[in-house]
C-alpha cells in the first residue's frame, strides 16, 4: 500500500443556493481542488463522488460521469463512480478514493461531494433524509432523524446527567465558530437561551440543536505522497482511513449511548497511524444534532463516557483547547449537504494542519481527524491527517 | 408506498412475529433469517424459529416529536419510545393513551393494535403496534381528541388492511 496524500482542496459556500444547480457546484469544487493542487485535469485516472440522494431531490441519478462531462472531461472516459452511505456518503468516498491511490491502480483522483437538499421543500427533503434511518421499523412507526436522536439524547441525560445547557453548548461553539467561516451556511452566534429557547422538534431537541437542510459541495485531490512535493509545499498525508458500520435501527444497538461503529472506526483508524485521541489537534465530528457532537467526542476517544457535556460546556473543545473540534462551524453552522460533508471536513481539516484556517486556526495543529456519519450510526468513517514536514 | 409493500409485513407488525435462533436461543424482533451473534452464525441460516413476542415491557428512552414525519402531522405532540420487551428485542414506537408529560423511562408498557398512518384519502391506512401503559397511571387524563379504538390485545389473527 501506498502512502495517500492531499494535493489541493475546494469547496463552495454551504447554504441555500437558490441560483446554483447540482452539477454547477459539483464542478466549482472540483476545478477550486484542481487550480490548489495545480494538477492539470489532464492527469487525472478517477473520480469518485459522495452524494445522498440526487435520485429524490433533483431526479437525476447516475451523476458521476455527468459531473465528469460538465467539468468537460467526458472525452477522456474516466471511471467515475458514485458512493451512497447517508449522510456520510462523502466520508465513505473519501475511503474508495484513498484506497484507489494506495493501492496503486490510479495515481491522482479527485474525491467530490455534493448535496441539492432546498431544490425540494423541507417536508419532502426531511422524508428523503429519513431514509437514513430503517424505514420499515423506526420511520414507519413515526420517527425521524431528530427524534432518534433526541431518544439518545434522552437516555444520555438520564445515565450520566448530561443537562439541556451542556447540548445547547455545543451549537453555541459551532455558530461561534461558523460566524468566523465565510462559507457556513449560518454565520449568526448563538446563546445557550436562544437554543434553549427555539420551539421544540422532538424533546429534548429544539430546532437551534439541529443542523439546517443545505446545499453544498466539497473536493479533494489525491495523489501519492512520494510525488506531493511536485504540486505543493504542504502535502497533507492521510495516516489513516476507516469505515465501520453497525444495526441500522438504533433500537438494536447494543447501547443507546454509544455509536460502536465511531468506536471501532476511531480504534481502527488510531492503531493504523500509531496514534492516539491526545495527539490530535483538530477535529471535526458530526454534530447534525447537539447529542450526536456529545456523543462523537466520547466515541472518539475526546472524552470519558458521560463527561463529554460537562466537559464541552467548560469550554474544553473551543479554540485554545488541547483539541479543538469544528473550527469549520460543524454540521451546524457550516451547514449539512448530506453528500457534501465527509469531503468539506476534510477541506477544512487540510486548510488547518496547512495554517490557511484564518480567524479559525488553531496554531500549530499537525494532525486532524474527521469523523462521519450515516443515520444513526449506522455507518461512521474516521480519517486522520497528518502535516508532513 | 405500494400494497404490497405494507401487506407483507403484517404478520411482524400486526402480530409481533418474530424469530430465535435454534442454537443459542437468543429472540429477534424483527425476525432475522440468519442469527447476528450466535457463534454458529452461518449455520442458523433458514433454520431460524418463529417466535411470538407478548408485548409486554418498558421505556428504555422516548422523545416527544412537535415536527413529524409525513403522515403523522395530525398526531403531534406524540410519544416515540424505545421498548425493551419481556422477551429482550427492543422496539420503537408510539406510547398512546398517556399524557405525554408523564411518560418516563422505566414505564411499563404494553403493545396494542392501532392506525399508524393513512397515505392520503385515497392511499394505504398502515396499521401496526403501538404502546399503552401496561397498567392504569393515577390521573390519567381523558383520551380527547384520540381517533383511535380502545385497546385490543397485541396478539390477533392476521387481518386484512382496511382501507
Amino acid at each position: 500500500m501506498r502512502e495517500v496524500a492531499i494535493l489541493g482542496v475546494g469547496m463552495t459556500r454551504f447554504g441555500e443556493l437558490w441560483d446554483r444547480s447540482f452539477r454547477e457546484i459539483g464542478i466549482e469544487a472540483g476545478f477550486q481542488a484542481l487550480v490548489d493542487a495545480k494538477l492539470s485535469s489532464m492527469d487525472l485516472n478517477a473520480f469518485y463522488f459522495g452524494n445522498m440522494a440526487s435520485g429524490s431531490l433533483i431526479d437525476q441519478e447516475h451523476i458521476a460521469p455527468l459531473i465528469v462531462d460538465y467539468a468537460g472531461l467526458a472525452g477522456h472516459h474516466l471511471p467515475a463512480t458514485r458512493v451512497e452511505a447517508g449522510g456520510a456518503s462523502g466520508a465513505v468516498a473519501l475511503h474508495q478514493g484513498y484506497l484507489a491511490v494506495a493501492s496503486g491502480l490510479y495515481d491522482f483522483v479527485v474525491v467530490g461531494g455534493a448535496e441539492k437538499l432546498t431544490d425540494v421543500p423541507d417536508t419532502e427533503a426531511n422524508r428523503v433524509t429519513s431514509g437514513t434511518a430503517d424505514h420499515e421499523w423506526e420511520i414507519v412507526f413515526g420517527a425521524t432523524l431528530p427524534a432518534l436522536w433526541a431518544m439518545v439524547a434522552r437516555r444520555h441525560m438520564h445515565d450520566f446527567g448530561t443537562r439541556r445547557e451542556e447540548l445547547a453548548s455545543v451549537a453555541v461553539h459551532a455558530h461561534e465558530m461558523g460566524a468566523k467561516n465565510p462559507n457556513a451556511h449560518y454565520r449568526n452566534r448563538l446563546t445557550i437561551d436562544q437554543v434553549l429557547g427555539a420551539s421544540a422538534v422532538a424533546e429534548p431537541l429544539g430546532m437551534l440543536d439541529c443542523a439546517p437542510l443545505s446545499d453544498g459541495a466539497a473536493a479533494v485531490v489525491l495523489g501519492p505522497l512520494d510525488r506531493a512535493r511536485k504540486f505543493t509545499d504542504t502535502p497533507i498525508r492521510i495516516a489513516a482511513s476507516q469505515v465501520a458500520t453497525d444495526t441500522m435501527a438504533l433500537q438494536h444497538r447494543r447501547d443507546l449511548t454509544t455509536l460502536d461503529s465511531t468506536v471501532v472506526a476511531a480504534k481502527r483508524a488510531f492503531a493504523a497511524a500509531h496514534l492516539a485521541p491526545k495527539d490530535v489537534r483538530v477535529a471535526e465530528v458530526h454534530d447534525a444534532y447537539t447529542i450526536s457532537g456529545l456523543v462523537a467526542l466520547e466515541d472518539l476517544g475526546f472524552a470519558a463516557k458521560g463527561a463529554a457535556g460537562k466537559a464541552f460546556a467548560d469550554g474544553a473543545y473551543g479554540l485554545g483547547g488541547s483539541t479543538t473540534v469544528n473550527t469549520s462551524g460543524g454540521l451546524k453552522a457550516q451547514g449539512r449537504p448530506f453528500g457534501a460533508v465527509g469531503v468539506a471536513q476534510a477541506v477544512e481539516i487540510v486548510r488547518q494542519l496547512q495554517g490557511e484556517a484564518g480567524e479559525r486556526q488553531v496554531a500549530g495543529a499537525t494532525v486532524g481527524l474527521t469523523h462521519d456519519v450515516g443515520g444513526t450510526g449506522a455507518t461512521s468513517v474516521v480519517h486522520l491527517f497528518e502535516r508532513v514536514n | 408506498m405500494s400494497i404490497a409493500r405494507f401487506w407483507r409485513e403484517t404478520p411482524r407488525r400486526y402480530n409481533l412475529g418474530g424469530s430465535r435462533c435454534p442454537n443459542c436461543r437468543a429472540v429477534y424482533f424483527p425476525p432475522r433469517a440468519v442469527c447476528p451473534t450466535c457463534t454458529q452464525h452461518r449455520r442458523t441460516l433458514g433454520r431460524m424459529e418463529p417466535f411470538q413476542l407478548s408485548g409486554e415491557g418498558e421505556v428504555v428512552t422516548y422523545s416527544i416529536v412537535h415536527d413529524a414525519s409525513e403522515g403523522f402531522e395530525m398526531q403531534v405532540p406524540y410519544v416515540l419510545a424505545i421498548v425493551r420487551t419481556r422477551e429482550g428485542p427492543q422496539l420503537t414506537g408510539q406510547v398512546v393513551d398517556i399524557d405525554p408529560a408523564a411518560v418516563a423511562i422505566g414505564l411499563k408498557v404494553r403493545a396494542t393494535f392501532r392506525k399508524l398512518r393513512e397515505e392520503g384519502k385515497a392511499g394505504v391506512i398502515h396499521y401496526g403496534y403501538k404502546f399503552t401503559p401496561a397498567e392504569p397511571l393515577p390521573q390519567r387524563p381523558p383520551d380527547r381528541g384520540s381517533p383511535e379504538p380502545s385497546p385490543v390485545p397485541a396478539v390477533r389473527p392476521p387481518g386484512a388492511v382496511r382501507a
